[in-house]
């Protein structure tokens, strides 16, 4: 599934253009170490981070995207640079549980 | 190849640039996904640690057909106890940055295990250097 096929699938807001990366998983935490070590390549990332240096989290792992859970706003230098970088940040009103179940049905 | 970085400890919104670099050359050396993830986790902890603990520093990348060596210098207070800085979940890092994520208490140990060599030169006052070895296989 693409990212932007999950973004429709989940009522979801897609913040960047592009959303053509397949989603392989999904990963959920607000820890950057814990993140650089356990995102892996292809998942979607659930995270309540919203600044610029989540981007190079997401770049470094190779995730899918991002997504913001419970309707948190998503700083505008965040989406800006995630548009130039080519990583889709991903808006949700859902919280980070309802997103992993949703996500792991929609991915099983 | 040698590649250096200046690492701006005026930027937060920089930090973890030079590892982004780094990946992407590595790729378009052909070096295996693998390798390139950690070498991604060790040098984006590093730099951070710079960033975060030593006011900013420097970044030095020397790749070889064998291995990947990379050092990061600060000019920072150095570690007091760096046994206490190798134990998972220890942090001297303030609240401000423990809010955006970071300070988690696991940078030191996510270098040590996805590094083939770790050494590290610091003392109270003295800023640290970190020299990082990854194998490529």
């Amino acid at each position: 599934m693409k990212v932007k096929e999950l973004a429709q699938s989940l009522g979801a807001q897609l913040l960047t253009s592009g959303g053509d990366a397949e989603v392989t998983g999904v990963y959920a935490c607000d820890l950057l170490s814990r993140v650089m070590s356990g995102c892996e390549e292809g998942n979607a990332w659930i995270t309540v981070q919203t600044h610029l240096n989540v981007l190079a989290v997401a770049e470094l792992d190779e995730a899918s995207c991002i997504i913001v859970p419970e309707g948190i706003t998503v700083e505008a230098g965040t989406a800006e640079k995630a548009e130039e970088q080519g990583i889709a940040i991903l808006s949700s009103e859902m919280t980070t549980y309802e997103l992993c179940w949703k996500i792991h049905q929609l991915l099983a | 190849m040698k590649l250096d970085y200046r690492i701006d400890g005026n930027n937060f919104d920089m930090a973890g640039e030079a590892s982004s670099s780094v990946k992407k050359t590595l790729a378009q050396l052909g070096v295996s996904p693998p390798v390139i993830k950690r070498v991604a986790i060790s040098m984006y902890e590093a730099e951070i640690n710079a960033f975060i603990h030593g006011g900013g520093g420097s970044a030095h990348v020397d790749i070889d057909s064998s291995r990947i060596e990379i050092i990061i210098e600060d000019a920072g207070t150095g570690i007091p106890d760096l046994d206490l800085a190798m134990q998972e979940g220890w942090s001297t890092a303030n609240e401000q940055v423990r809010k955006m994520g970071f300070g988690a208490g696991m940078g030191l140990p996510n270098i040590k295990k996805n590094a083939d060599v770790l050494e590290i030169e610091t003392a109270p006052g003295q800023g640290t250097k970190v020299k990082i070895i990854i194998d490529i296989k």
